[in-house]
Formats: C-alpha cells, sequence, structure tokens
C-alpha cells in the first residue's frame, strides 16, 4: 500500500484477510476513492455488517466505524444518518449480509433512497463459514450446503436495487481497479441511494471449492468473466451465462 | 430522486415547541409515554406499527414535526431498533415502542446494544401471548423476556408504571437511567394502562441527565467507580470502534482473549448491580403491620391497592409492595418485606414471572396468583384471594 494510503488506516492494525482475498484489493479502492475526492475522513461513518467483507472498514479504517449485527448494517446507518444528515455514511459489508439475512433492509433503504453509500463485496458464498451456498452463488455450484449443486438461480444485485429505486447502481470488480474507483467516486458524490455490487473474489472458499487453482488464477478466472455492458450487447444468452456483466445500470442523472 | 427530509422532519420551520407547558393534561398512556420522552429530550424515534403500541408512534411523529425532529417507520422492528442504537451513536436520545412479537424481533440488537453500551430507551407495551395472542389484550408476561431474551444476558434496567401520570414520569426517568447507565431501559407498560386516560400534571421543571463526554477518553472501559465511561459521538473526531464482538476499552475486537472477555462482562453486570440501590424504587402501602404482603407491579397495583384499603376497612392486617422497578430486582426490599409478613400474595398477569424471584429472597410463604385470559385482575379477586390465605 502506497504511503498517501496509510495515512486512512488505524494504526497498529494487520489486514486480517486472506492471499488473493479481494476484500484487500477493495480495502485500498475504497481509501484510493476517499483520498482523490479529498473527502475528510473524519466526516466519514463506516458501517459494517458480519462476516469478512464487514472487516473492511473495521477497524482498519482510522475514522468513526459501527460494526454491526448480521444483516443490519443498513438499519444502523440510516439511523445514525438520518439522525446527522452531514455524516457521510458508507456501508462495506458482504453479499451474504447485505442480500441475504439483509435482503429487506437493502430494499427498503433503496426505496427510501436516504442518502447512503452501499459497497457490496460480492465473494458469492458465505466465506467466513466455510464458503455456503448464499443468493448470489451461481446456480450448480458445488457448497458445503449445496453438496449436489446450488439448485436456485442467484440475485441480481443491480437489478434488485434499481427496481427498488436507488438512484445509482453499478456493477464493478476488484479486477476492474479503475473504473471502481471512478465508480466508487461517483456513489460517494451522488445525493441519494447509492449501491456498487462488487465482485470480490474469495480464493480460499470459492476458489478451492471450485478448483480455480491458485489466489492468483481465482482473480484471472473473475478478471476473463467480467465484461462491460456495452461489450456485453451482442451477445447471445448462452453466451452471457458464462459472463458477469459490468457497468452503471442508474447513474443518478448524471 | 432523493428523500425529502423537509417531508420527513417538518424540517424546523415551525417554532420550536419542545415539552409540553407546566399543567394538568389528560392523556392515554401512550400519549403520555410520547410527551415523557420529548421532555426528556428524545429526538429519534424508530417504529413498526403494532397493537397497543402504535398511539406512541403517531403522537410523537406529529410532536416531532412541532420540533423539527425526525421518527422513521421502518420495514420491521429488528431496523426499527438498529436504526435507534446507530442514532444514539450519531447522538440522538433515541426510543422505540413496540409489543410482544415486536420485542421478540429485537432481542438480537438490545444485546448488541448492551455491549456497545448504547443508551436506547424500549417501551414494551404488553399484550397476552405468546405469538400473536390478543392483540388488543393485556398480559404481563414479557418481565422475564426483558432480562434474559438475548443471548449472554447481561443486567438492564426494566421499569413498571401503575397510572399515566407514571407512564410519562418512568419514560424520563428511562432516558435518564440510559444515558447515565449506558444501557438499554425498558418501560414495561400494559395494554390496560397504555390505553387509560388520565390526569397527568407535568411539572414546572424536570430533571434530565445527559450522557458524560470526555474527549480522547477509552469509550468502552473506565476506572470510575460507576463502571460507566464516557460516550463520545460519531462525527467528533474520535475515530469510535464501535462492536458488537468482544472489545477493549478503545473497541478494538478481542475474539480470543479470555482476559478481554472476562473484564467487559464483569463491567458490564456490576456497572447495574453495583448501582443497583440507586435505581431501584418501589412504593410500600400499610406493612408497617402487616400479616400479608401483596407484591405486585403494573396495573396489577392499582386492584390491589383498592383490595388492601377494602379490606383495612374491616381490620384485616394486609398490606402491599408495588415493584416501580422490575429489573435489577428489588432482592433486599422483598427480603426485608418477607422476614416481617407471614406470607405473600403475588397477583400476575402471566404464568408466574416475578413470582419467582421472590421465592429467592423471601423468607416467608410465598404464594402466586396468576391470570391469563387477557382481563385486568380485578379488586374481587385479589379480595378473594387474601380472603382464603387470612
Amino acid at each position: 500500500m502506497s504511503i498517501d494510503l496509510k495515512q486512512y488506516l488505524r494504526p497498529g492494525v494487520t489486514l486480517p484477510f486472506c492471499a488473493g482475498c479481494g476484500d484487500r484489493i477493495l480495502l485500498r479502492l475504497i481509501l484510493r476513492a476517499i483520498d482523490e475526492l479529498k473527502i475528510n475522513i473524519d466526516d466519514m461513518l463506516f458501517v459494517s455488517g458480519i462476516g469478512c467483507a464487514a472487516w473492511i472498514p473495521s477497524p482498519n479504517f482510522n475514522a468513526d466505524t459501527l460494526h454491526t449485527l448480521h444483516g443490519r448494517a443498513i438499519a444502523f446507518a440510516t439511523g445514525a444518518k438520518v439522525f446527522n444528515p452531514k455524516l457521510k455514511t458508507v456501508v462495506i459489508s458482504g453479499d451474504g449480509d447485505l442480500a441475504d439475512i439483509g435482503g429487506n433492509h437493502l430494499i427498503h433503504a433503496a426505496r427510501r433512497n436516504i442518502d447512503l453509500t452501499v459497497l457490496c463485496a460480492n465473494n458469492m458464498n458465505y466465506g467466513m463459514t466455510g464458503g455456503q451456498v448464499c443468493s448470489t452463488t451461481p446456480k450448480g455450484v458445488r457448497t458445503p450446503t449445496t453438496p449436489g449443486g446450488n439448485p436456485y438461480h442467484p440475485f441480481d444485485l443491480c437489478k434488485l436495487v434499481n427496481a427498488a429505486g436507488a438512484t445509482y447502481v453499478a456493477r464493478y470488480s476488484v479486477t476492474q481497479p479503475s473504473v471502481l474507483v471512478e465508480s466508487i467516486k461517483k456513489a460517494l458524490q451522488i445525493e441519494g441511494f447509492s449501491f456498487i455490487d462488487i465482485i470480490s473474489p474469495c480464493p480460499t472458499q470459492y476458489g478451492r471449492q471450485h478448483r480455480l487453482g491458485t489466489p492468483r488464477e481465482t482473480l484471472k478466472f473473475f478478471e476473463n468473466r467480467c465484461i462491460m455492458k456495452e461489450d456485453a450487447k451482442g451477445l447471445s444468452e448462452e453466451e452471457l451465462e458464462e459472463k458477469i456483466v459490468t457497468g452503471e445500470f442508474s447513474d443518478g442523472g448524471n | 430522486m432523493c428523500y425529502d427530509h423537509e417531508l420527513m422532519a417538518g424540517a424546523s420551520k415551525r417554532k420550536l415547541k419542545s415539552a409540553l407547558s407546566a399543567n394538568s393534561y389528560y392523556f392515554s398512556g401512550d400519549e403520555a409515554i410520547a410527551e415523557g420522552a420529548i421532555a426528556a429530550g428524545c429526538r429519534y424515534y424508530a417504529g413498526y406499527p403494532i397493537t397497543p403500541a402504535t398511539e406512541i408512534f403517531e403522537t410523537i411523529t406529529s410532536r416531532f414535526r412541532e420540533i423539527g425532529a425526525v421518527s422513521m417507520q421502518m420495514e420491521d422492528e429488528i431496523a426499527s431498533i438498529c436504526s435507534c442504537i446507530g442514532a444514539s451513536w450519531a447522538g440522538a436520545k433515541a426510543m422505540i415502542a413496540t409489543s410482544g412479537p415486536g420485542f421478540s424481533l429485537m432481542q438480537e440488537a438490545i444485546g448488541y446494544a448492551v455491549i456497545t453500551e448504547t443508551p436506547i430507551v424500549l417501551v414494551d407495551v404488553q399484550r397476552t401471548g405468546p405469538s400473536t395472542g390478543q392483540s388488543t389484550r393485556v398480559g404481563s408476561g414479557d418481565i422475564m423476556q426483558a432480562r434474559w431474551g438475548t443471548h449472554g444476558a447481561m443486567p438492564i434496567i426494566a421499569l413498571s408504571a401503575s397510572s399515566v401520570q407514571e407512564l410519562y414520569d418512568q419514560t424520563i426517568d428511562a432516558f435518564n437511567f440510559a444515558e447515565k447507565y449506558r444501557v438499554p431501559v425498558f418501560l414495561m407498560a400494559e395494554e390496560a394502562t397504555a390505553h387509560l386516560r388520565e390526569r397527568v400534571d407535568i411539572p414546572e421543571e424536570i430533571k434530565l441527565f445527559d450522557r458524560k463526554k470526555k474527549a480522547g477518553a477509552a469509550p468502552f472501559g473506565t476506572e470510575e467507580s460507576d463502571g460507566v465511561p464516557p460516550m463520545p459521538t460519531f462525527g467528533e473526531g474520535e475515530k469510535l470502534l464501535v462492536t458488537g464482538s468482544t472489545h477493549d476499552a478503545y473497541g478494538i475486537r478481542k475474539t480470543v482473549d479470555s482476559l478481554a472477555q472476562e473484564k467487559l462482562v464483569t463491567r458490564l453486570h456490576s456497572k447495574i448491580m453495583n448501582n443497583r440501590e440507586k435505581i431501584i424504587e418501589y412504593e410500600e402501602h400499610y406493612l408497617e403491620d402487616a400479616d400479608i404482603a401483596v407484591i405486585c407491579y403494573g396495573f396489577t397495583a392499582r386492584s390491589s391497592l383498592f383490595a388492601i384499603e377494602r379490606l383495612r376497612k374491616e381490620g384485616k392486617k394486609v398490606g402491599m409492595l408495588r415493584l416501580k422497578t422490575l429489573w435489577p430486582f428489588a432482592d433486599r426490599a422483598i427480603s426485608n418485606v418477607g422476614s416481617r409478613v407471614k406470607k405473600m400474595l403475588v397477583p400476575e398477569m402471566n404464568m408466574g414471572q416475578v413470582v419467582g424471584e421472590i421465592v429467592k429472597y423471601a423468607s416467608c410463604e410465598v404464594v402466586p396468583y396468576n391470570q391469563v385470559n387477557g382481563e385486568i385482575i380485578h379488586p374481587h379477586t385479589i379480595i378473594e384471594q387474601l380472603r382464603a390465605l387470612l
């Protein structure tokens, strides 16, 4: 990590992430966005739930952090933001936390369109507890709780949040760092509910169970799957099955 | 596109009018709770409609519009209490009111408020249970849940009122206790009192307590004798670490450190239990020469007092002790009365909850009376029960 970004880390912390964890990359990209926007981190509040991604801000960010209950980060953030609208409130948590156990809070916060930025680190499984299936796991994928393959279709979180009424909705992968940083900057600046579904690979659980190889190969696997939505236009449904379509799905009128 | 803050908050354009002026008013219990909260400085409320607590939500929402504060109708009771905890750390005195089903949903977050030492006031307007039960009818089946409902339960403060006036007064007490001890405080109201209309006298002066603040001090540890650390607010540059995991004095997670776990839990326990004599309130009636004491709380105390006064006119030596604080439990008062009387009668609108605590501390014979039909316990019922014991 560059010297510039270290200033945003709480003195004495050791980052807890596994080798090749997307969340470690994401942590750096979030700080880069904050640094480039020159936001005073003391004016920010970082709220997270339970799971690996919830540890991105807590205790690592040298700012006000609220590490909450499983699934409820957005509800906590809503209370803090509504009572003190000056707090630049950012929710950083995982897909299981925000979309499974916390799914109801996610859609209602999007509907209310309160000025929150929600960064969903999507590793397509429950990484911290051993890689079990979750609502974003692709169909057919084997996990410890779906040994015969996941029988269900995953959520398209962007479609879900968009339909619920959010102002800004995007999906990018940590393997697309430049566009992701720009997207986070946009999300932080837009007034209203902004949501980014961030593909954040989990080599330890998802990568291992799917025999994707080393952490580097796992990242490569996702890098190759992600395409920009403009490039997805000409592809057939079959071709799209293998792809993760990234881009902005609601740009807040900008 | 963004939400309308003006619409939501009433946005303080109107003349500020916070607490009601000193006078006599005619309120329902639910309205009195809302007014008590505003007088205590409550400026954030989150809720979800539920009988018989809805009128608290409606009253406080319309009053908040006059003072520029915000109430939020959340998607469920879990979100409601979580948003109150978030608002409390943002500096608000926050309240939530519910009834049994909502109270059950809130249990996990109550534990979060306990371990993060977040002041919030939770009103449980009790109705019959279990489950949906009879939503418009009275019970007091949540007393043990208040103390033990969340996993790894630690002491909290729970109050019980017998009149509309007392619901007003105890709502203010609840905020003061929450701020003073950094703990969730429960007002264990009952449908019968919440929907009762009575006179409420609002005094000229109301004593309020605000959370201690000390810049740079550890927010989750203290050497002070009261065991309550100062509480900073988000946005003050304190770089707060608030977590529901076991933590040290500065909020750093200590997930496998036995000493950190023991130290935190011991302090959470002792900051309430060591101060319990300052917290506990009760009221004695006709106990000086009594042979039988009725130990009661909430609406049942009204019927009990009526019954005792009737029997006193007949020369019967009966008295009563009314618990105004349910948790921490008034162990010394019960032990004291238990050594003076021959028998205790404990009428409750449940299958026996507080009676179990009384048996722990009273040396005399303790007789429960349990009524769970969704009706108040009538004075004649208590007279009958007392006659059988005389």
